[in-house]
């Protein structure tokens, strides 16, 4: 059965109503902008979106939240988004802030079938409210749940129609664990190549965690602060 | 740009922290700007949440690359010997104690060294990003801020006000006037800066502190 799909239709056909997604991408960089493009046209409501930032406005998750198809948010940092601000306020955006190392390894241990771990993030603070706490060799630590997916949809720079994926620069960022943790992946890439054309050795992503590959034909890649030095 | 003394007085000393050879973890905002003036004769490598240790300088205008960000969504290079991983390797780098140091921007801090830096009650909340991680996992815990808020308030108290991002979690406090230290035996005044002298920081400062030897012998010199 081949990974392959040629239309970004298709790919989030297998998206529904209600599902947890785990979406890759820092910011604006790493994001499966083409993938989100066409969840926001498919529709598809009532989503618990997982993912470090929102995106902005009118870009990446922000097109979904335009949307009104997120009903809850589970996020680390969220400031860059004036629709969220205004859904929030009002009531129809349930939030659920994370510390973002936290939150990056919830998804890593949904992945690596960790139910659960204790970490000193967050003791002390309002996140530590109603968490079990427990001390080891001095230090004490809260207990944090893994996070998994119904579907995950990620970014990498290549892949191989089995799904083995590289990603470049910091456009990795969440998405190797986004991959690994959802039940359902899809990986958005830029080349798609033949098995054999990445050596196994530069592998980020094994193919085992994609289950549906789909190359964009443009990517915007929209730089949220361009910062240039002079010559 | 043009800063205000306050700033560079807080840079300027904030910079003296990064030691040759360390890994260096730098806040969004206010502690960004130390990274240029970190001397070239020091090898350091920058470490951004987002999955980078050995951030270069910004790129040159038409360099730029979207795949290429600093932890503030800033365009930045990679320098020589530099390598990308992923959020929950960088948080293990992190909260493995891989980080010899984080400099971090503050709104209070207390005598006991808890930090408040995320949110204002009533105003909304943007999130925590890294910083809780951050805290908790850096060998030094370095705050930069000014030492009173704009309604000339000491944001250096003996209880935070604000939520915290962290308990008893700082090592040393950089404000425009005084450098601290917080140790077993409590918040330590160990140095005054350029304007500022040991009665404008009492008057200034809200917490208890003890002054440290060193400072007595220049306020007599």
């Amino acid at each position: 059965m081949s990974k392959v799909t040629t239309s970004f239709e298709e790919s989030v056909r297998s998206i529904k109503d209600g599902d947890t997604v785990i979406v890759g991408g820092f910011g604006l960089s790493g994001i499966p902008e083409n993938t989100i493009k066409a969840l926001a046209e498919q529709g598809t409501k009532n989503l618990t979106v997982v993912s470090n930032n929102c995106g902005v406005d009118d870009w990446g998750l922000g097109l979904l939240l335009q949307n009104k198809q997120i009903k809850k948010m589970i996020a680390s940092y969220v400031g860059e988004n004036k629709t969220f601000e205004a859904q929030y306020l009002s009531g129809e955006l349930e939030v659920e802030l994370v510390p973002q190392g936290t939150l990056a390894e919830r998804i890593r241990a949904g992945g690596a079938g960790i139910r659960g771990f204790y970490t000193p993030t967050g003791v002390g603070t309002p996140i530590a409210e109603g968490k079990e706490h427990k001390e080891f060799n001095g230090k004490m630590c809260l207990l944090e749940e893994a996070i998994t997916g119904d579907v995950a949809l990620v970014k990498a720079w290549k892949g191989d129609t089995f799904g083995n994926l590289v990603y470049r620069y910091t456009a990795r960022n969440f998405n190797p664990i986004a991959a690994a943790a959802g039940q359902h992946t899809i990986a958005e890439v830029e080349e798609l190549v033949e098995p054999g054309d990445i050596d196994p050795n530069y592998v980020h992503t094994p193919g085992i965690y994609v289950q549906n590959i789909i190359k964009g034909e443009a990517f915007e890649k929209r730089i949220e602060k361009l910062t240039v030095r002079q010559a | 740009m043009r800063m205000s003394n306050a700033r560079e007085n807080i840079i300027s000393r904030a910079v003296q922290e990064v030691e040759d050879g360390m890994n260096v973890n730098l806040g969004i905002g206010m502690p960004t700007l130390i990274a240029d003036r970190i001397p070239a004769t020091k090898s350091v490598f920058l470490h951004s949440e987002n999955g980078l240790l050995g951030i270069g300088h910004y790129p040159l205008a038409g360099e730029e690359d979207a795949d290429l960000i600093n932890a503030g969504k800033e365009t930045v290079t990679a320098k020589k010997g530099a390598s990308c991983f992923d959020n929950a390797e960088s948080f293990g780098m992190i909260r493995g104690g891989h980080i010899d140091l984080a400099i971090l921007g503050g709104m209070e801090v207390s005598e006991t060294g808890d930090l408040a830096n995320w949110m204002i009650p009533g105003k909304m909340v943007k999130g925590m990003g890294g910083a809780m991680d951050i805290v908790q996992g850096a060998k030094k815990v370095v705050i930069i801020m000014n030492h009173v808020n704009k309604q000339g308030q000491s944001k250096v108290k003996s209880r935070c006000e604000l939520p915290l991002t962290g308990s008893n979690v700082v090592d040393r406090l950089i404000t425009d006037m005084a450098v601290f230290d917080f140790t077993d035996k409590g918040m330590v005044l160990k140095e005054i800066l350029p304007g500022a002298d040991l009665e404008s920081v009492r008057a200034h400062t809200e917490a208890s502190f003890q002054v440290d030897k060193a400072v007595y012998l220049k306020e007599e010199a």
